[in-house]
């Protein structure tokens, strides 16, 4: 019975490659190494329904068609649009990515991932102060004290501590765990902050202002600092400076509790500009917790190919970006679009109201293996093929390492990438043709 | 396309001691042939200036160059070289385009090919990060491609080097090129990389790398054997220690010094030195700072082992991109600028700042200088690669512009006269009145990374040499460079033609056709006994160090575009 070693879990942005899994009459029988939420990844193809076959809503009810009436329909859509929005792209491949990108080019669209809603602010950060940051071998080997803010990896990444972090042992930490600090800062006591040496616990939004002191302490100005800052008081915050400036090799990860709480990008550009002023007396980085496993390759595929890592309108024929006015929900708020393209995310429950309801006004094109509320709004329907189960293809881990996942058991349904090459040769059919 | 006949050409082809020759070009299937029949189709350069294509052989151009683009998305719009930079909308023929220093790929697939250039090097491969680079290169039309792949301070390296073990370290070297697809050796500021893990540098040649009791210097010699046993197309390829600092100069010329000892297994050099520029500086601190170049230039002028490119300054915005971590932090302190950086465990450091050159910084005017005093204080143009580092001297897309300083005294003293006078106090190119001609340029640009990089079938017009070619509207008779500049800017700005492989690739400047480059890739053997045993001493650091598995970590052929594997045998 075929054993595949080292496959990549394509779950979340920790991407652990270390994967065993058992293969028997194309189902998988076993797996080995991943936590629970890659093993219920894994096995969720049986234990999920899937959308069983391409539809089409007719008459307010989804019907099953052939795969080419799919094609054709949603062809028609995108050529008859004069604004579509294309969204979602971070748990696909990058080969997906890039047809989707082509695919966005010459249909004029919008083209936009999940960082919309995650991550976004991380990379207006990087592109204020630039992103000092390291593989997580680099953690793993070197740093003695770690700093998870605003992120809970006990539950949204778990293997990250065992392999890249915390718990972790290399050339330089040999000790793991022992040898390390570890300390998180966060607006309640997470089960991550549990397992910390220390738990800084801020107040609600006021990331910016912990950083901010921080900085000042690092850089000599302790005197300015309040007798509370975020609702810590001042002698925490000074010791805390203290153990970043004594230690050996920094790490801070940071998640959604900073990228998405008040102030938004300005947390990141604060966090690296302290990171800079920390290697002053130490060694320090900082690497974001990205959620979906390829959320970070779709921002690499579209800077390489459009200079811009997200929300990119092609109106003109060129790359235009411009977040706030271009990122996926800034157009559904204006009631913009009147088409849109969703992929392999969920739209319909992560997007605000007002963005689900423009939504369910316009036709929508939906391509995902699982249906979700997304399915509910969609005018046309493809199922997919999982990618790094039923599909291979490169994803990049959240350190922005690529890796090639594996194609594991055979799949009646087609690829990500299959689909958005055939709607592409059918749009330029119609267009041809017109 | 299979056979064409450029007739009237004036041809400029170093390589066979061609200087000027209005002659004919056969092709045939791609490649330069003696003859074609009465069918082919015929090109009339109308005794225009013909050569090989362009051979960029130390780019930053796939990889390291994304980091660059995502945090500077303002350089996406910049438009400084109209028609080679800014936003470019999609055509039949093209994709769209965006940038000047950090352009897409697409754009750098057509921009190099308007210039008339068909081959590129990518300069910094991390082999962990080495699959990044292949996506990249899928994605650049036209050119060919290939790229070093980085040594520097990788500990299975220096481990190998510090236990005396030349046949296992040549054994991992010959594995990581495989790994990453690589075609030679690089290595970046020696051991500083590992020190940069720290939060540190190496201050020199001899100051020991931390936990590794090897130096900078024992690196350095013992890649290059390894380098010299592997019989590898290029000698190693070096970015030396202290870059960027004032007094460097001394460092450069020992780190060369060093190789004098180095015996090339091929017919080729025994080491290049890269971006020079950046590495000849003399004064004790940005005060008293000045060029060194004169005694870079006298030093390689006296020396027959080793080859070197600029790293020219362009004035204007720039981005700098190196695994020269410590530098790259040194500078953004600095510049007060941004700063990105990227450790890559087990193997090497790298970082991306952007800064801005402008000839009112007399420390900027004289790195300007430099780079030009270099080129023409060293007498042999057979030693020099031109570049720009591009894009940390300046974007390739302005190496027209660079051309018409090499090639016009007027030009530069044009620019001079726009410096201070600290800065004329500290630089010798106005009293230079070399200007060199289109033959000498030719050999910069094509015939020096020809054999540099043993690649006899580039930036040559031989017959059986890829029928990679531009042709420049330059009647070369009836110019005069020196005072005529602007003209040749222009020519050299938009090729008349560029063929890659036989097909008209640009014409009048304009993209005509978009096919696929090739990857070159150098696959070094080495007894099996030997790789076993080396095999047995990565699995321990896969196992307990890096973060992937060794399976993924090499670089699958579905990364690579019609590749070209270069098969090498090791000697032991
Ligand atoms: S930590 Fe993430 S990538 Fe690793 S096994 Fe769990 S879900 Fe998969
Ligand atoms: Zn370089």
């Amino acid at each position: 019975m075929p054993v595949v070693k080292d496959a990549v879990c394509s779950l979340c942005g920790s991407l652990c490659d270390d994967i065993t899994v058992t293969v028997e009459d194309n189902k998988i029988t076993k797996i080995e190494n991943a936590c629970i939420l890659g093993h219920s990844k894994f096995v969720g193809m049986l234990e999920h329904d899937r959308i069983e076959t391409p539809m089409i809503r007719k008459d307010g009810e989804l019907v099953p068609v052939s795969y080419e009436e799919a094609i054709e329909a949603a062809a028609k859509i995108l050529v008859n649009s004069r604004r579509t929005l294309s969204y979602g792209w971070c748990s696909t491949s990058c080969e997906t990515v890039s047809g989707a990108i082509q695919l966005a080019e010459e249909t004029g669209s919008v083209i936009d991932s999940t960082a919309n809603v995650c991550h976004g602010p991380t990379a207006l950060a990087a592109q204020e102060k630039g992103a000092p940051s390291a593989t997580l071998g680099e953690i793993k080997n070197r740093a003695d004290v770690i700093i998870f803010w605003g992120c809970n990896p006990v539950h949204a990444h778990p293997r990250h501590m065992v392999r890249y972090s915390s718990f972790s042992k290399g050339l330089f930490t040999e000790k793991g765990r022992k040898g390390r600090k570890m300390i998180v800062v966060d607006v309640r006591k997470t089960d991550t902050a549990k397992l910390a040496d220390s738990y800084v616990e801020i107040e609600q939004g006021s990331d910016l202002l912990l950083v901010t002191a921080l900085r000042s302490i690092v850089n000599g100005h302790e005197d300015v600092i309040p007798e509370t800052v975020a609702g810590v008081p001042k002698a925490e915050v000074i010791a805390l400076a203290e153990t970043l400036k004594n230690a050996k090799f920094v790490c801070i990860f940071f998640g959604m509790g900073v990228t998405q709480s008040r102030s938004k990008y300005k947390n990141g550009d604060a966090m690296s500009s302290l990171i800079s002023d920390l290697n002053q007396h130490t060694k320090a980085v900082m690497i974001g917790m990205r959620g979906h496993y390829n959320v970070t390759g779709f921002g690499q595929v579209a800077t390489w190919e459009t200079g811009f890592p997200m929300a990119i309108d092609f109106a003109r024929g060129y790359p235009y970006y411009n977040p706030g006015e271009t990122g996926a929900n800034d157009l559904l708020v204006r009631e913009e679009p009147d088409a849109a393209i969703i992929a392999a995310a969920d739209a319909g429950a992560h997007f605000p109201q007002k963005a689900v309801r423009h939504l369910a006004r316009i036709p929508v094109i939906q391509i995902d293996p699982y249906p979700n509320p997304t399915t509910e709004i969609a005018d046309v329907v493809f199922p997919a093929a999982v990618v790094g189960i039923e599909a291979e293809g490169t994803a990049y881990r959240m350190d922005a390492i690529s890796l090639r996942m594996k194609k594991l058991i055979e799949s009646k349904f087609k690829t990500d990438e299959e689909i958005v090459k055939d709607l592409t040769a059918k749009i330029r059919e119609l267009k041809r043709g017109a | 396309m299979s056979e064409i006949l450029i007739k009237n050409a004036n041809v400029c082809d170093p390589a066979q001691g061609i200087n000027c020759e209005t002659m004919d070009i056969c092709i045939k299937d791609g490649k330069i042939v003696e003859s074609v029949s009465a069918n082919a189709k015929v090109i009339d350069a109308e005794g225009r200036l013909t050569m090989a294509g362009g051979f960029d052989g130390h780019t930053h151009s796939a990889g390291k160059i994304n980091v660059g683009r995502f945090i500077n998305p303002n350089d996406a719009r910049k438009n400084l070289v109209p028609g080679l930079s800014g936003q470019v909308a999609r055509t039949e023929k093209t994709r769209a385009q965006v940038g000047y220093n950090t352009p897409n790929t697409y754009a750098i697939g057509y921009r190099y090919a308007k210039l008339g250039y068909t081959t590129i090097c990518e300069a910094a491969i991390p082999l962990l990060a080495a699959r990044h680079t292949h996506e990249e290169f899928k994605e650049i039309p036209i050119l060919d491609k290939m790229g070093l792949s980085l040594f520097g301070s990788n500990w299975q390296v220096m481990e190998y080097i510090r236990d005396k073990e030349p046949e296992k370290l040549a054994a991992y070297v010959a594995w990581g090129l495989r790994a990453s697809r690589g075609y030679g050796v690089k290595i970046v500021n020696p051991g500083g990389g590992e020190a940069w893990g720290w939060g540190k540098n190496v201050s020199g040649l001899y100051d020991p790398v931390p936990n590794f009791d090897v130096t900078p210097a024992e690196i350095l010699m013992g890649l290059a054997e390894v380098n010299e046993r592997l019989q590898l197309p290029h000698s190693v390829h070096v970015h030396c220690n202290n870059l960027g600092k004032p007094g460097n100069y001394a460092t450069t010329i020992e780190t060369m010094k060093l190789f004098e000892k180095v015996k090339p297994s091929r017919d080729r050099q025994a080491l290049h030195v890269t971006h020079v520029q950046f590495n000849a500086y003399a004064g004790t601190s940005w005060r008293d700072f000045e060029t060194g170049a004169p005694m870079v230039a006298d030093y390689v002028n006296g020396a027959d082992h080793m080859t070197f490119d600029l790293g020219q300054v362009i004035f204007g915005p720039a981005v700098t991109m190196t695994a020269d971590g410590p530098v790259e932090y040194a500078n953004a302190r600095m510049l007060h600028e941004k700063w990105s950086n990227q450790d890559i465990e087990l193997e090497d450091a790298s970082g991306v700042v952007p800064l801005f050159y402008s000839p009112k910084s007399f420390v900027n005017a004289v790195q300007w200088a430099i780079g030009l005093e270099l080129a023409l204080l060293v007498k042999d143009p057979w030693k020099i690669m031109f570049t720009t580092d591009s894009p940390n001297g300046g974007s390739f897309v302005n190496y027209p512009e660079a051309f018409t300083y090499l090639m016009s005294a007027k030009r530069r003293e044009e620019v001079i006269s726009g410096f201070s006078k600290m800065a004329l106090d500290r630089m010798v190119l106005p009293g230079i009145d070399r200007e060199l001609d289109f033959y000498e340029l030719a050999v910069m640009t094509r015939s020096t990374q020809s054999k540099m990089y043993s690649r006899p079938e580039k930036g040559n017009l031989k017959a059986g040499s890829d029928a990679d070619i531009a042709i420049y509207d330059i009647l070369p008779g009836q110019i005069d460079p020196s005072i005529e500049y602007a003209k040749v800017k222009k020519a050299f700005s938009g090729a008349a033609y560029t063929l890659k492989d036989g097909e008209i690739v640009v014409k009048n400047g304009e993209i005509e056709a978009t096919p696929k480059g090739k990857i070159y890739w150098v696959n070094a053997k080495v007894p099996s006994a030997i790789d076993s045993a080396m095999q047995k001493d990565i699995d321990v650091k896969f196992k307990k160090y890096y973060t992937v598995s060794k399976a993924n970590y090499m670089v699958e052929d579905m990364y690579l575009q019609k590749p070209v594997e270069i098969a090498t045998e090791g000697v032991f």
